[in-house]
Order: C-alpha cells, then sequence, then structure tokens
C-alpha cells in the first residue's frame, strides 16, 4: 500500500475542487455558501462571446491623394489592429467603413466596459509630423486674414486654426523605421528617429531646403521641438530633443516603434456592443460542448471500464486546470480559442486512449495488471510526447508570427497540450498505480 | 487487414479527391464571407428589443438568403447587422418588411463595411504556415533520428506534412463544393477549422509513424512491408476510438449549436474522418514505398 501516493492523490482533489471553486465561483453562492473570495476575477471572453464596446473613428485624408485613399485606410486598419493586440486586448475587430464620402475605421474590442479607457488605448497613438516654417510674408498675410476672419459673427474655423508659423511638409510619422531612445551630452533623454529610403530622401531635401531655418516636429499637433537645421542630413536619422522626462521618453519610444498612424484620426462616436454570436448561441455552444464531453467520458467507460473510469476523472481534472489557468492569466476566450481547446481535450483524451490499447496488448500476453498498465504509459510515452511537441512547436510559431484569432487560437492549444502531456503522464498514471497496487 | 496491399486503391482515391478538390476550387471559386470580402452595415433602432423584437428581425433576415448575418445589439437600443452587400433596392425592400412585422423600427444607419481580415494577417498567416511546416519536419527529423537504420528520419516529416497538405487541401475544396451547393460561406471561422484539420493531421501521422518506429526496433531485420502494417493494424482501434470521441462533442455541437458555427464545425468533423483515413491509409503506405527507394 503506497501512502504516499494516496496522499498525493488527495491533494490533487483538493486542489481540483478549489480550482473549481476559482472557475465557477456562483456554484457556490446557488447553494447558499458564502465563502470569502480571493483573486476573484472574471474569465476574459472574447468580442464575439461576451460583446465590448464600439469606437468610430474617422480619418483625416486631407493630406493624401485621393488615388491612395484606400491604401492610406488600409495601413491605418493595420496599425490600429496591432496596437490593440500589443496592449493586450486580444483578437479587436477593425474594419474599414465608407460612409459617403467619408472615410472611417470601425474598432471593436472585447471585454472593455470603461470607454475612455478604450480610446485612451487608441487615441494615444502619436501623431508625428515635421514643419516647415512659413516665409514672413505668409505669416502676416494669415495671420491678418485670421483677425478679419475672427470678427466674424461665424468665423471659418479652417481659418482661425490654421498655423500661421509653421506650414505641414510630406515628412510624417508613415516614414518612421524606427525609434530609440538615447541620451545627449547633458545625459537628458533624446529620441533618435530613423526614416526609411522614402523617408530618407524627404528628410533630405527638406533639410537642403530649410538650412539655418527651424524645423518644427510636431506631435499630436502639438510642436514638441523646433531645432535649427545646420546642414542637409541624407542619412534619414533625425533627434527630437524635447524636455522629456525618462518615462515619458520611454513611453513615446515604444508608441513611435508600434506604428504611428499614418493619417490622423478623430472619435465620433462610441456605444457598448453585445456578442457578436448572440448570447442565445452562446448558451447553445456551452450546453451542447458540456453534452459533448460527458459522451465522451462515457464512451471511455463503457470501452476501458475501470481505467476508463479512472481517466474520466483525470480529464475532468484537466479540464478544470486548463480552464483555470486561461482563467487565471487570463487567456481571452473567444471561438477561435475554444475550438483550439476543443482541439487539444480531443488530444488528452487519445493520450489515454494510447495508453488502454498499449495496456491491453500487454494484458493479451499474461502480464499482471499493474505491469501491463506501467507498460502502457512507458510504450505510448513516445508517441504522445512526439504529437504534442509537435502540435505545441506549431501553436507557439502560429503565436508568434501571426495576430488576431489565429492567436487566440494557438494561445489555448498549446496550453491546453502542455496540461495534457502533464495530466496524461502524471495524474492518469498515478491513479492506475495506486488502484492496481491495492489489489 | 493488409493495408499496404491496398495501397494502390488508397492512392487513387487520394489524387482522385486532390483532383476534385482543386476541380472545384478552379470552377466554383470560394464562397467568400464579410471577413474577407466586407458587405454592408446596417443599424437600426428596434423597440422591445429586449423581449422579442431581436428575434423577430433575425427570423425575418435569415429568410431572406442574405448569407452569414452578424447581429450585435447595442446599449442604445439598436441592433448592429453585418451581411454581404445586397443592392439598394434590396435594402428598400428589406426595410419595408421589417416595417411590416415591427411598424415602429427605425434605421440608424446602412453603410459599406471593409474586411476584417487585413492584409497584414493575410501575408504573416502564409509565412506563419510555412514556418509551421518547417518546425514541424524539423522536429520529426529529430525524434525519429534513431529509426534512421531503415527509413532516413527526414522522411517521416515530409511525410507528416505532405499528407496535412493533403488533407486541408480536401477540405477547401470539400468547401467550395459546399459553397457552391448549399451557398456556404467561407469566414475566418474556417481559417481556424483549417488550422484543427492540420493539427489533427498530424497528430494522427505522428502516433502511426511511431509504432511503426517501435516496432523496426522490435524486430530490426523484419520484413519491413510486415512491420509497417502491423504497426496500422496495432493502431487502428486507437484511432477508432480517438476519431469517435473526438466526433462526438462536435456532433453534439452541430446539432445542437447555433447555425452560426455550422461551418467550423463541419469543416472540423470531416477533417477528422479525413485526418483518420490519411494517417491510416496514406502516410504509413507511403513511408513503404519511399523507403524501398534507397537515397
Amino acid at each position: 500500500m503506497n501512502y504516499k501516493k494516496l496522499l498525493v492523490i488527495i491533494g490533487i482533489f483538493i486542489i481540483t475542487i478549489l480550482l473549481g471553486i476559482f472557475i465557477y465561483p456562483d456554484g457556490l453562492k446557488e447553494r447558499g455558501i458564502e465563502l470569502p473570495r480571493f483573486f476573484d476575477r472574471p474569465f476574459s471572453l472574447g468580442l464575439d462571446v461576451s460583446g465590448g464596446t464600439l469606437l468610430l473613428y474617422e480619418a483625416d485624408l486631407n493630406n493624401i491623394e485621393a488615388s491612395d485613399y484606400a491604401s492610406a485606410m488600409d495601413g491605418l486598419r493595420d496599425v490600429i489592429e496591432r496596437r490593440i493586440n500589443y496592449s493586450g486586448v486580444r483578437e479587436p475587430r477593425v474594419q474599414i467603413n465608407k460612409s459617403g464620402e467619408k472615410w472611417r475605421l470601425i474598432v471593436e474590442l472585447a471585454g472593455i466596459k470603461d470607454i475612455q479607457e478604450a480610446i485612451k488605448m487608441i487615441g494615444e497613438t502619436p501623431y508625428l509630423e515635421f514643419k516647415e516654417i512659413r516665409t514672413e510674408e505668409e505669416a502676416k498675410a494669415i495671420l491678418e486674414l485670421q483677425e478679419e476672419e475672427s470678427k466674424k459673427e461665424e468665423p471659418d474655423l479652417r481659418i482661425v486654426q490654421t498655423d500661421p508659423y509653421f506650414k505641414q511638409t510630406s515628412l510624417t510619422g508613415q516614414y518612421l523605421e524606427r525609434a530609440e531612445l538615447g541620451f545627449d551630452q547633458n545625459s537628458l533623454p533624446i529620441i533618435n528617429l530613423q526614416f526609411n529610403d522614402e523617408g530618407a530622401k524627404i528628410f533630405a531635401v527638406l533639410t537642403k531646403k530649410n538650412v539655418g531655418q527651424p524645423l518644427a516636429i510636431y506631435l499630436d499637433n502639438y510642436p514638441i521641438s523646433i531645432p535649427v537645421v545646420r546642414e542637409e542630413i541624407p542619412s534619414g536619422k533625425a533627434q527630437i530633443s524635447g524636455e522629456f522626462t525618462l518615462p515619458e521618453a520611454k513611453e513615446l519610444v515604444t508608441r513611435l516603434n508600434q506604428g504611428a498612424l499614418p493619417v490622423p484620426i478623430n472619435l465620433i462616436s462610441q456605444q457598448s456592443i453585445g456578442a457578436v454570436l448572440g448570447e442565445e448561441s452562446i448558451q447553445k455552444i456551452t450546453k451542447a460542448a458540456l453534452l459533448g464531453f460527458i459522451l465522451v467520458l462515457m464512451f471511455m467507460i463503457v470501452i476501458y471500464r475501470m481505467p476508463g473510469f479512472l481517466s474520466s476523472i483525470s480529464l475532468i481534472i484537466y479540464v478544470i486546470l486548463t480552464m483555470s489557468i486561461f482563467k487565471a492569466l487570463p487567456v481571452t476566450l473567444t471561438l477561435a480559442g475554444i475550438t483550439g481547446f476543443i482541439l487539444s481535450v480531443g488530444m488528452a483524451v487519445d493520450a489515454n486512449i494510447l495508453i488502454f490499447e498499449h495496456a491491453k496488448e500487454e494484458i493479451k500476453k499474461n502480464k499482471p495488471m499493474r505491469i501491463s498498465m506501467e507498460d502502457g504509459f512507458l510504450r505510448s510515452w513516445p508517441a504522445i510526447r512526439d504529437s504534442n511537441i509537435a502540435t505545441i512547436i506549431s501553436a507557439v510559431i502560429l503565436y508568434y508570427f501571426t495576430s488576431s484569432m489565429i492567436r487566440g487560437f494557438s494561445v489555448t492549444l498549446a496550453i491546453g497540450v502542455g496540461v495534457s502531456l502533464i495530466t496524461a503522464l502524471y495524474i492518469t498514471r498515478l491513479f492506475l498505480q495506486v488502484l492496481t497496487t491495492n489489489k | 487487414m493488409d493495408f499496404i496491399q491496398k495501397r494502390k486503391i488508397f492512392y487513387g482515391f487520394s489524387i482522385a479527391m486532390i483532383a476534385g478538390s482543386f476541380l472545384c476550387l478552379s470552377i466554383f471559386g470560394f464562397n467568400l464571407g464579410i471577413d474577407f470580402t466586407g458587405g454592408s452595415l446596417w443599424e437600426l433602432t428596434v423597440p422591445d428589443i429586449q423581449n422579442d423584437g431581436l428575434s423577430k428581425v433575425v427570423e425575418y433576415l435569415e429568410n431572406e438568403e442574405l448569407g452569414q448575418i452578424n447581429v450585435q445589439t447595442t446599449n442604445e437600443d439598436s441592433l448592429i447587422l453585418r451581411f454581404s452587400n445586397i443592392s439598394e433596392e434590396k435594402h428598400v425592400q428589406l426595410f419595408k418588411g421589417l416595417r411590416e412585422i415591427i411598424p415602429l423600427i427605425q434605421e440608424k444607419k446602412f453603410e459599406s463595411i471593409g474586411p476584417s481580415i487585413g492584409q497584414e494577417l493575410k501575408s504573416k498567416s502564409i509565412w506563419a504556415v510555412f514556418l509551421v511546416f518547417f518546425g514541424i519536419l524539423t522536429y520529426l527529423w529529430y525524434a525519429f533520428r534513431h529509426s534512421s537504420f531503415r527509413i532516413p528520419s527526414y522522411r517521416y516529416g515530409i511525410l507528416a506534412v505532405s499528407v496535412l497538405m493533403h488533407d486541408a487541401i480536401f477540405i477547401v475544396g470539400l468547401f467550395s463544393l459546399l459553397g457552391k451547393l448549399k451557398g456556404w460561406e467561407v469566414n475566418s471561422d474556417f481559417l481556424v477549422a483549417l488550422l484543427v484539420v492540420a493539427g489533427y493531421s498530424v497528430h494522427d501521422t505522428i502516433v502511426v509513424f511511431d509504432r511503426i518506429r517501435e516496432n523496426m526496433h522490435l524486430k530490426t531485420k523484419g520484413d519491413l512491408k510486415e512491420i509497417i502494417n502491423l504497426g496500422i493494424n496495432q493502431t487502428l482501434l486507437r484511432s477508432l476510438n480517438t476519431s469517435l470521441t473526438t466526433v462526438f462533442p462536435l456532433i453534439a455541437l452541430y446539432f445542437l449549436g447555433p447555425i452560426s458555427i455550422k461551418v467550423l464545425v463541419t469543416a472540423m468533423i470531416s477533417g477528422v474522418i479525413i485526418g483518420t483515413y490519411s494517417s491510416i491509409c496514406l502516410a504509413a503506405p507511403l513511408l513503404y514505398d519511399w523507403a524501398l527507394r534507397r537515397v
């Protein structure tokens, strides 16, 4: 009799029950038991499963040729999507929307109840531009025009808001290759910019034209640095030396590297939205999935009897364990993510089947039950290991090289398969060892 | 059962299926859904949305053959509907129809929207797929290195990836056909289903190869034909049981789940079936044929 192993099993059961409470605390509440809640957090659910926030942005395409609208919007779409993915919200839905002559971006974010937070996440993407100084006459003319205009009852905002000193150039954050944090002679933080080839050409022309003149660097429509050009810069390297604190500079570098917006955007509306799949659909899916899982357990018990029963228990532990990980990390659950999890459950069941089929062969050789089971484990281990590692490798590659729903799928699959390796190898095995030695 | 003996039949069957898939794809193409093509966005203010307003609208639209419809409620008593591109006349006709059912229904906007699958995701995914192939090849080349005395281990990887492609092409062809016959649309769900098919296929193939590997080590001098055939037969019951346990929950989802995930579930069920078939009837016999050729 192996007391040590029995103790471990009891430990596993206690942990599983605690985790069960963690993933479904309402189950206790419904039965009138109130527990002090520690580390209580909801599942992180995706847009398709639980809804979220819809933000509508209008793109300002004034500085873009009409023929380039579509490609500028495509670029904008991808940058915004990248930014949201980076911020940890998984699988947003970003769509271009053309409404009359206006180009808009519909951004849907999952599970964000605080709209301000959502706006901050996207809206703070810096819009970087370089501006050159106007001639004195030009500035004077604009100032005069503005004075005249502001006396009117309904002044034309476009005229009033025109910057009288600096004018736009074609150099914007769109041409940025990367930004890096640096320090000047006085150890103050500066930001080094490197433009791509196209940007470098524009920058060279711009600096050549403005030698001895100031060239202003605007961030989100505010001048942050107005250096004077000393000579033509052909290398495409620029430097921003504003009055940054170190954290400010660091954050700015990160945001610039995530991709400056190719065009400026304005938020025009916001609302919270329901699940893409619909409430009713989700209840149906949950019910069907639960029934499917019970069918699998019944199948295992009918075909493999006692070992099947034990593996059913270890499968239940497996599901609870995996879901706890999803909840604790948290992993955002979308339809794609849930699909990945279902596949990993299938593979976990397969690990059990492989073991028992091998064990049955050993039993036929008239080996004792205990040895047959142990041999079943040992002989099926290479197959379980290799097939699961191949799956994990694929999932990790998909995770690092894609985005959106493919990423959501690969996260749950990798976690699911990883956990199944552990439960099949340790928990099912432990159960069988204890049971068979008792005989 | 002697699988190696009958392998020509399986090869013929698979070649026919692949040819059929390509044929379907070239004739019918794909019935791409709004995730890929973009479509229409329709926002309606519906009174009584909490009670039966929502289901009335959805029921009406589902009978209008608009393809897949995405329905979302908002916090302002309105519905956001997304479906394929429709003409202005159709739009007017739909609104009239809805007004007959729900007199107080109001239209907030009707606009076109772009695809939710961006260029970036498309190009990234293609690269990722090649990297995954490479990853599987490299791992199997390493994992089966001790079996190299009979069959060079890189061949296991190449066969696993080839069989994976066979399965994926079949599913793609099947959905091209279903798009034509039943009007089923291919959306982002389908991409996920293809990943499942690929994952299951490789998993199954490795399990069969593992058994062959084990047998080769037990009988180092045995006849390769017998060894491989034995391996197939030994894993047969396991393959069958695993497919059944995987298909059970999927069938439950097919019948009890919502219509919106039917494409996903159907692709997964057919993927499990084809994956099981190809690991037994294709991967292992191909390994035999290739093993006969010396490098």
